[in-house]
């Protein structure tokens, strides 16, 4: 089922990464989540938004507040039209960065959230999905 | 907006505010290791309290901050994370592995002006 996205924030540039962790941290909020979540939600957008920004060049960041069976939680995700990456598995082991980063980014923001989905498409794009349930 | 670096005696207080951007992170690295020359400063203070998110790229950018400081000839000490922002920091799988920590602006300071350092 396909739900429209509460809030779409574009992101190209290195304050649209600080514009999405804050307005993810609204919404995490306002949903209910503690400000110990808060702070991991934002942290996992202010990755993912970045390497939009670091890879793709553009994108953006879609939050949306869900509901699966009785939890309610948020849903962030981040989709680009940049170059994909090609080695999936590479991309999610810790320490591995092509760019000029520490190479936690994907598998560090995915220790923050509750669910995690990459899939990606060399020459057309990538989307990684994370979720956050409140407990 | 500027990271604003105050002058207290031969110590740099460089407070980040909440939204902080990279470019204003690479600058105030860039601009530290010069202005430790110019005010022959002994210590360098970076005050993390406001910051509500510590991401990788800028912890990878304070440590570089940190040991710049240090190969300048002044001790940087990294104060005032909130817990919430540790406790990320940690899940994520970052550290700043080697770099004086201490809770607040006074404990960074007390540390940095102690006689035996």
């Amino acid at each position: 089922m396909t739900v429209a996205a509460d809030l779409v924030v574009p992101i190209e540039t290195d304050s649209d990464v600080v514009a999405a962790r804050q307005k993810g941290r609204e919404l995490a909020a306002a949903i209910g989540f503690s400000t110990t979540d808060q702070t991991l939600v934002a942290t996992a957008i202010s990755e993912v938004a970045r390497n939009i920004v670091s890879y793709a060049g553009r994108g953006r960041i879609e939050l949306t507040r869900v509901q699966e069976g009785g939890r309610r939680g948020l849903s962030i995700v981040a989709c680009d039209e940049g170059p994909g990456i090609p080695d999936l598995e590479l991309a999610m082991q810790d320490g591995y960065s092509t760019g000029n980063s520490l190479g936690v980014g994907l598998p560090g923001a995915r220790r923050l959230v509750d669910e995690f989905a990459l899939e990606s498409t060399v020459g057309v794009g990538t989307v990684v999905t994370l979720k956050k349930w409140l407990v | 907006m500027a990271v604003p670096v105050l002058k207290q005696g031969d110590i740099l207080i460089a407070s980040m505010q909440a939204a902080v951007s990279d470019k204003e992170l690479l600058r105030l690295r860039d601009e530290l290791a010069e202005r430790v020359g110019r005010h022959r400063a002994r210590g360098v203070i970076i005050d993390l309290t406001a910051l509500d998110v510590l991401d990788s790229f800028a912890t990878r950018t304070i440590r570089a901050i940190a040991y710049t400081a240090k190969l300048r000839g002044a001790e940087a000490v990294v104060v005032g994370i909130q817990p919430d922002v540790a406790f990320a920091m940690v899940q994520l799988g970052l550290s700043l592995e080697g770099i004086v920590t201490a809770l607040d602006l006074e404990e960074g300071l007390a540390h940095l002006r102690a006689p035996d350092r």
